[in-house]
């Protein structure tokens, strides 16, 4: 009878510090120039480090490895929270379609923003207000005591989602957005033109995010067996409703903005978590958050390398990944939960 | 005012125009078992609900010990007061041992674990309630009435003072029932007391020290079992001639007849 104890919280954060290491350390390996682990460990130890390979570590692998660490985390940390507040296994920002409310609320910005002097800057706020709305809006359908509305929920995000797509192509292609690779960034998700100085900002929403909802942990699994009956085992629901909301579209704002509608990554991990660590979220979403990062890592790593000379989105790789697990999900607990 | 474990006074609560409960006056003094009943619709649900301050009330005051619950902060309320619903959604495979640990949230920091007390607290209770066997096995795994012992567990694990139970036993089996308002009896000593809903009219009578009738969104007759399950009360409450006989121990054992409507034509 194993019960979640500080010290086995720690031990299995522990290993999943050190997977996330393995991962960093490919990530940062992993490309076409040929870089030893010796010398990539060289360039980071040296401060005055430069030449071709300080370059390609420096500039290149290193920030968007860090970036995709911490995209990876958002996703992975809002899954669990949608997961939690909706009280359903199978939500996550991108099925649920709020991706796609931030993926609009960042091109709004960057298609229409610059005729009243909104830079780029603005786009993660825009992304936050998108995913707001969306969250807002999915959980007015869903309903204060919402648990049999899955199909409302999932269907919701299918036509949620496709209509952000098409204003996406709409809005981009009228302000001549849509060369290169800046629209297959927002719609299927790429770590491969980042802008580096947001780094800070997604790093800051994730802590902000990870700070708010902790201590709602406890809450939160009280919630898994109902709100009401959360309520009557002293939780503020409607507070922890509120805290989770905001700190979700923080973080799926934050990442949507950096590296576009990237799907799945909040629905593996944490359904890959739970079966190894159990539903506890006092530990599931810290161990979401270095689950997620390590995964995003892992999967542009692959994105970079599997085709060689070219790169796909990385995007495309959860999306192989976690289109065949929800449909898996789906059936699983449509006979164990909701039937 | 007065200082019962849990005072309901004057309570109404509307859902917009209908009017559910229309000024319930409900006292459960401390170390007694009072049992609810009426007919389905007549407000039981709702004034559980009500008294756990999951619902507020459009007009009327309950407290406890005296002190309005309104006073309360959630956890403090939590303390006071557990309750068992009738049935629960569940959306993640939580062990029943955590499950019944979670009765423990209201003793605990933001950031607390459970201690090896409270461990060794909810292990003794699932033992009482007998439930030990499946402490590990998840709970979307368990049948309706296992379920349903879980939720008992948890609220004994909770130690409040007062317990409400939403028809405790409608998924057990009869042996399982009596066990359960065994459960109930015993936690009612030491001064703490209970409030159960239940249709199961023989044996809430047999459980508890008073009943109470709700009909049409009040109280209709409280007191003793013996007194208030009369003929006339249930024809009032449920709509059906009945005749009240004794059990050999004394309680009353109520025998439907026929629907009235049915002795009317």
């Amino acid at each position: 009878m194993k019960i979640l104890t500080p010290m086995r919280a720690l031990w299995s954060l522990s290993v999943l510090g050190a997977v996330l290491l393995g991962a960093l350390t490919l990530g940062l390996t992993a490309g076409p120039s040929g870089l030893g682990l010796g010398e990539i460990l060289s360039v980071l130890a040296d401060r005055d480090a430069s030449g071709p390979a300080a370059d390609i570590v420096l500039r290149v692998r290193l920030p968007r490895v860090l970036l995709g660490a911490l995209v990876g985390a958002c996703l992975a940390v809002s899954g669990v929270l949608f997961q939690a507040m909706l009280r359903n296994p199978l939500a996550d920002p991108y099925v649920l379609g709020v991706s796609g409310g931030a993926a609009l609320g960042g091109i709004l910005v960057l298609s229409l923003g610059s005729a009243i002097g909104l830079g780029y800057a603005a786009v993660p706020p825009a992304a936050f207000a998108g995913c707001l709305i969306t969250t807002a809006v999915l959980y007015a359908i869903a309903g204060a005591n919402a648990r049999v509305s899955t199909t409302s929920l999932l269907l919701t995000g299918v036509v949620f989602n496709a209509f952000a797509s098409a204003a996406i192509v709409f809005l981009a292609s009228m302000a001549g957005l849509t060369e290169g690779a800046s629209i297959f960034l927002w719609l299927i998700g790429s770590l491969s033109s980042i802008r580096t100085e947001v780094t800070g900002w997604v790093a800051i929403f994730l802590v902000l995010g990870l700070g708010a909802t902790f201590p709602l942990a406890r809450g939160l699994n009280l919630s898994a067996l109902g709100g009401e009956s959360a309520e009557q085992l002293g939780v503020d629901i409607d507070r922890q409703r509120r805290v989770v909301l905001i700190a979700s579209s923080l973080m799926v704002g934050a990442a949507v903005s950096v590296a576009g509608m990237i799907g799945f990554v909040g629905l593996i991990i944490p359904h890959l978590l739970r079966l190894i660590l159990g539903p506890d979220h006092r530990l599931l979403i810290p161990a979401s958050a270095f689950g997620g990062a390590a995964f995003l890592v892992i999967c542009d790593a692959v994105a970079r390398t599997i085709l060689d000379g070219r790169e796909l989105p990385v995007g495309a790789i959860t999306a192989l990944a976690g289109g065949p697990l929800f449909l898996w999900l789906l059936r699983r607990y449509h006979q164990r939960v909701f039937s | 005012m007065t200082d019962a474990a849990l005072c309901i006074e004057d309570v109404a609560l509307k859902f917009g125009e209908r009017e559910i409960l229309k000024g319930v006056n409900l006292e459960v003094p401390e170390g007694a078992v009072v049992a609810l009943a009426g007919r389905n619709g007549a407000g039981k649900t709702t004034l559980l609900r009500v008294a756990s301050r999951v619902l507020r009330p459009s007009s009327g005051r309950i407290s406890i010990r005296g002190a309005p619950i309104e006073g309360f902060s959630r956890r403090d309320l939590a303390k006071e007061l557990a309750v068992v619903p009738q049935d629960t959604p569940v959306s993640f495979p939580f062990r029943v041992i955590e499950v019944v640990l979670m009765g423990r949230s209201p003793h605990l920091g933001v950031l607390g674990f459970e201690s090896r007390a409270d461990v060794a607290l909810a292990r003794e209770v699932m033992e009482r309630v007998g439930i030990e066997e499946f402490a590990d096995r998840s709970i979307l795994d368990l049948s309706g009435g296992e379920r349903q012992l879980v939720l008992i567990a948890r609220a004994l694990t909770q130690e409040p003072r007062v317990l409400l139970l939403d028809e405790p036993t409608a998924h057990l089996d009869l042996a399982h029932r009596v066990a359960v308002l065994d459960l109930v009896r015993d936690f009612a000593r030491d001064g703490r007391s209970a409030l159960v809903i239940s249709h199961d009219l023989a044996l809430s009578a047999r459980a508890s020290d008073r009943l109470a009738l709700l009909a049409e969104g009040r109280v209709l007759d409280c007191g003793r079992p013996a007194d208030v399950l009369t003929p006339v009360n249930l024809m009032t409450a449920f709509g059906i001639r009945a005749d009240v006989i004794q059990a050999p121990d004394g309680s009353p054992l109520v025998i439907p007849r026929s629907a009235a409507s049915d002795a009317m034509s």
